[in-house]
């Protein structure tokens, strides 16, 4: 009887330690506003565009190990395709490349990397930007096919999640390059300029 | 004044302004295109470009009523205050209005005939005028929310009625200058006549300049802090970038060289011309590789600086910043 008296406390104790490890094994809870940015991240698409495709063993799929950091600066393009109606648009093996009337458009660094991303914006940078299509909110207008008209009617928490998440994500250094303007675009192709475009795991576009 | 110009110049109801720039209370007479009294006709040093058009501009403030300059950077209008800019070029084509409500400033534009015969409201979506400012280029008039994009993009919404614009220092080598005609204001007959309060002493006693070591350098930031700092300051929302192109008027922030932060910084946009690493905001010695040069030298949509507003390159300032950048910015090797 004295040896059950002394072993259930000592049993309890170990059983609350182990829950106890178990717990800090497991990372932290996320942050409700955390989990809605990914959440619209996720449905919204954007890896879509800002996520680099690669080929897998089951077709065209994004490469996660880029995530949302955009058009790789090592896949060089310097002309846009040509293309005859119906056909206006084009879009590169990475899906992050795109070519129509506009020139030629680079999906952004969305990673918060400071030097190539968006690590020096601020959330009035980003919100301001998503609401007007203009670089950083007073730039450069965002070019297709960048749906920021839509994304401009997000409310005001949505766009703060969404934001909250990029920031989140790991930063990766990519400079993406800006973009060719159709004239520019258009004239290198008619004098013969070629632009390389091996997709980034080594397979030909 | 009469009751017909008392009515003019009540504020405006909270849901927008006149239909009408006659109803704005700019005119005494609009037939005559008399501009009624107490609308201050001013003049700022540092004129912003706007495709060489000729401006012309004015103040009301209400009778009573003063602008707090105790913020020297950031100057604060009374409720009432309202301002007028006109572009002209062989006629006039535009006047853009900016009223202090209650709730903040109301932005508003007027669009004139052909005939100049009557000038209304423009859509807040913007218009394309008849206007042909270069052979076949149309002068654009701007969305609500365009003004709000440059006026909204720093320390002050109102951008050319300040210490610096107004100052009697005037300089003689400022790009688009304009003449100061008789009876405008500086900040010196501002300040005497209590329009202006607040203002700290020392600038009062010295009207302000911006600083530099050569005339043409002068007149060089006076543009770039007229026609940049708008959005590139060390205050607003593009303060992240690190690069301030204003002459600040505020003792914590003044330096020097106002847009030395610019001098050496990497620029992020790069000319296809300039190798990978070479882009930089300002190259002593080198205009090639300076890309606010490049950028003012372009009005391609995605290139040219500033971003909207305008549709023609300021040569005259694209030649004076080369110049400047050229001449009298010292590549390191040297100055050391």
């Amino acid at each position: 009887m004295r040896m059950r008296t002394v072993a259930w406390p000592v049993a309890l104790l170990a059983a609350l330690a182990a829950v106890s490890a178990m717990a800090a094994a497991k990372p932290p809870a996320k942050s409700a506003m955390l989990r809605r940015g990914e959440y619209l991240v996720t449905i919204g698409g954007c890896n879509d565009c800002h996520t680099p495709w690669k080929m897998g063993p089951n077709g065209p799929a994004n490469d996660m190990t880029r995530m949302l950091s955009g058009h790789p600066q090592d896949v060089a393009i310097s002309e846009a395709p040509s293309q005859s109606p119906p056909w206006t648009t084009s879009a590169s093996s990475t899906f992050t490349a795109w070519a129509g009337p506009w020139g030629v458009s680079f999906a952004s660094n969305l990673t918060p990397d400071p030097e190539t991303g968006l690590g020096k914006w601020t959330l009035q940078n980003f919100v301001e930007a998503m609401r007007s299509g203009r670089h950083m909110g007073r730039g450069r207008p965002i070019l297709p096919p960048m749906p920021w008209p839509g994304i401009a009617k997000m409310t005001d928490d949505d766009l703060k999640a969404t934001f909250t998440y990029l920031r989140s994500i790991p930063a990766i250094s990519n400079r993406v390059p800006d973009p060719i303007p159709p004239e520019a675009a258009s004239a290198a192709q008619s004098s013969g300029m070629q632009g390389s475009s091996t997709a980034p795991s080594g397979t030909k576009p | 004044m009469g009751d017909a110009a008392a009515a003019r110049r009540r504020s405006l109801p909270p849901h927008g302004p006149p239909a009408r720039l006659a109803d704005t209370g700019l005119y005494s007479d609009f037939a005559t295109r008399t501009i009624a009294p107490g609308n201050l006709h001013y003049s700022p040093q540092y004129p912003l470009w706007a495709d060489g058009a000729g401006k012309s501009r004015w103040v009301f403030v209400p009778p009573g009523a003063a602008i707090d300059a105790s913020d020297p950077d950031g100057w604060r209008f009374p409720v009432g205050t309202k301002f007028w800019k006109e572009f002209a070029w062989s006629r006039k084509v535009e006047t853009r209005y900016l009223e202090r409500t209650r709730d903040g400033w109301l932005y508003a534009t007027y669009v004139w005939s052909e005939d100049g015969s009557d000038a209304v409201l423009a859509p807040s979506t913007g218009l394309l005028s008849t206007y042909e400012i270069a052979p076949g280029r149309r002068h654009f008039i701007p969305t609500v929310a365009d003004c709000k994009n440059c006026h909204r993009g720093g320390r002050a919404e109102i951008l050319g009625f300040g210490a610096l614009q107004l100052s009697s220092d005037r300089d003689p080598l400022a790009p688009n200058r304009e003449p100061l005609d008789a009876g405008m204001p500086t900040l010196t007959t501002l300040v005497r006549s209590g329009l202006v309060r607040g203002l700290p002493r020392a600038l009062v006693e010295h009207p302000p300049r911006v600083a530099a070591t050569t005339p043409r350098g002068r007149a060089a930031m006076g543009y770039l802090h007229a026609n940049c700092s708008i959005c590139h300051d060390s205050v607003g929302p593009l303060a992240s970038q690190g690069v301030s192109l204003r002459h600040s008027l505020v003792a914590r922030e003044q330096s020097d060289e106002p847009a030395a932060a610019a001098i050496g910084h990497p620029s992020r946009f790069r000319a296809p011309a300039v190798a990978p690493g070479e882009s930089v905001w300002i190259g002593p010695g080198s205009p090639t590789t300076s890309m606010v040069v490049a950028r003012m030298a372009s009005r391609s949509q995605m290139v040219q600086m500033p971003p909207l507003g305008t549709a023609l390159v300021d040569e005259q300032a694209v030649a004076l910043l080369r110049a400047w950048i050229e001449q009298d910015l010292l590549p390191r090797e040297q100055a050391k």
